[in-house]
């Protein structure tokens, strides 16, 4: 499911909903239309539309504080989902500055459509881990628990990342697995097993350590065939390049490599 | 005449997006995919989720408009509004609340799967379920009023002329409200087909068990594949028309 959280005030809301409308039809020009009054033209201010994959929800809300902190007058606002949907979204015309995704595969969608300003970097890395309700009441050790009768386990989708991730690493393990429910982000995932609902999930290691206090994670070595690279790119269809491109520097920055390792990120 | 424009309006309105559907169909392709197997499957059990649902509907729901029409009892207005929420609730918040009761950990669900190890969520069941919860008001409204607006005097003619309460109920004020109860069933068979927010919440998604039509089709969306939304909306689209176009309109309305 998609999360939107609108930051700043209402002056940011309405310049966000103006941008939005003069953009109806398609923009006839994408020269960083910043809508900022200075006489410098690299000045960082506007709102900054990003997309970006659902597992990097609790870093990049983090991150877009800490940008807003670091440039005062812009606005960073984050739609979350499952990267197959954001890179449908954005194939669709959907206004965005920034698309983060949880695999290259995704990217390539919106690169191939010729949406992606630039070439696409790599920011970071995820890996796979068992997310199981706290105190692991399965004793799951490893995917061979996975199938073992009457374990219910919810995977993503095999369009999604993670759900790609999985099927990878299953195959690595010859575990013939047939989950409850195919779900269409990762934090959809992991909260059937926060619900309760499944007994086990194939999620990544953030998620987990996010959700620590209700989840347990349980680690398998085939996850390490199965590692997630995550690009990130400026969308052409950006109407704030000037900002867009500050954000995205501010991800590679390292202030914004601390706040992803933290979570649990790898470097790339 | 005045009437027409805004009338007109209206049907230009709700039709348009439905030839859009048809003009955008990959018609080259269309073959192909309609024999992927996916497609047949998600058809498959959207039909038979959404009748069980209704009869679930039919079989509950008739007697509750029963008591809420005839029956005078202290907070029966309270109890029509209550019974009318999940009309207005958003369908996901309806599933996030089936879930809370039904679920493993839910009230009555850890309850049930203890008893009887039977666990609702993920299975076919859980799919008329929540069907059954969007569609009901829609029955329960449909009836209801159709009890109003019958003539009381035949039931309480069938009374002096010894019928017992259940006869009366069976051969006097059910043949008299069969259009609404067909109509409201038609609408919760209706409702029930393209539920999507409770059944994906509920149930999950899963091909050949949970995997209904609107889930496949917003599950092909997701995917980037437009064209495979597209002939999946069209079948769902030329299913229902066909069938709601094939009920009589003399079923439906009151003579």
């Amino acid at each position: 499911m998609r999360v939107r959280r609108v930051r700043g005030g209402l002056a940011a809301v309405a310049a966000v909903a103006l941008l939005a409308l003069a953009g109806c039809g398609g923009a006839s020009t994408t020269t960083g239309a910043s809508p900022a009054p200075g006489t410098s033209g690299t000045r960082v201010t506007g709102a900054v539309t990003v997309f970006a994959a659902a597992s990097l929800t609790g870093a990049f809300t983090q991150l877009g504080k800490d940008f807003q902190a670091a440039n005062p007058g812009t606005t960073v606002t984050f739609n979350f989902a499952g990267s197959s949907a954001l890179a449908t979204q954005i194939d669709q015309g959907a206004p965005a500055d920034v698309f983060a995704s949880a695999a290259p595969a995704n990217m390539k969608t919106v690169t191939d459509a010729g949406n992606g300003d630039g070439t696409p970097t790599t920011f970071v890395k995820n890996q796979l881990v068992i997310a199981v309700p706290k105190g692991n009441p399965r004793n799951i050790t490893g995917l061979a628990d996975l199938v073992k009768p009457g374990v219910k386990v919810a995977l993503c989708a095999a369009a999604v990342p993670c759900g790609a991730a999985a099927v990878t690493a299953l195959a690595a393990a010859k575990v013939k697995l047939t989950p409850v429910t195919l779900e269409q982000d990762v934090k959809s995932a992991l909260s059937k097993v926060k619900l309760g609902e499944v007994d086990a999930a194939l999620v990544y290691r953030t998620d987990v350590r996010a959700a620590a206090s209700d989840v347990d994670g349980v680690e398998f070595p085939e996850s390490a065939g199965a590692i997630n690279e995550y690009p990130i790119v400026v969308l052409k269809g950006s109407r704030n390049r000037t900002a867009a491109q500050a954000f995205v520097a501010y991800v590679l920055s390292d202030k914004g490599r601390a706040v992803l390792t933290a979570a649990g990120f790898q470097a790339p | 005449m005045a009437l027409l424009v805004p009338a007109g309006a209206a049907l230009v309105f709700l039709v348009l997006p439905l030839a859009g559907l048809v003009v955008r169909a990959p018609w080259a392709s269309l073959p192909r995919r309609l024999a992927q197997p996916g497609v047949l499957t998600a058809l498959r059990l959207s039909l038979q989720t959404a009748s069980l649902a209704t009869v679930v509907c039919v079989l509950l729901g008739v007697p509750l408009a029963w008591l809420l029409a005839r029956v005078e009892f202290p907070g029966r207005r309270v109890l029509r509004a209550l019974v009318t929420v999940p009309l207005v609730l958003p369908p996901v918040v309806g599933g996030v609340a089936l879930l809370l009761v039904f679920g493993r950990r839910g009230l009555l669900g850890a309850w049930l799967d203890t008893t009887f190890g039977v666990t609702l969520p993920f299975s076919t069941t859980a799919v008329v379920v929540a069907e059954a919860f969007v569609a009901m008001p829609f029955l329960v409204i449909a009836v209801e009023g159709a009890l109003r607006g019958a003539d009381t005097r035949y039931e309480e003619a069938a009374a002096t002329l010894g019928a017992g309460r259940w006869l009366a109920f069976r051969r006097v004020t059910l043949p008299l409200v069969a259009p609404g109860v067909a109509a409201g069933a038609v609408l919760s068979w209706a409702r029930a087909l393209g539920e999507f927010g409770a059944t994906i919440t509920f149930a999950g998604n899963y091909p050949g068990s949970t995997q209904t039509m609107p889930l496949a089709v917003y599950l092909s969306l997701e995917q980037g594949d437009l064209d495979a939304a597209v002939v999946l909306s069209l079948v769902l689209l030329t299913v229902s028309v066909g069938i709601l176009a094939g009920l009589r309109d003399r079923w439906i309305t009151s003579p």
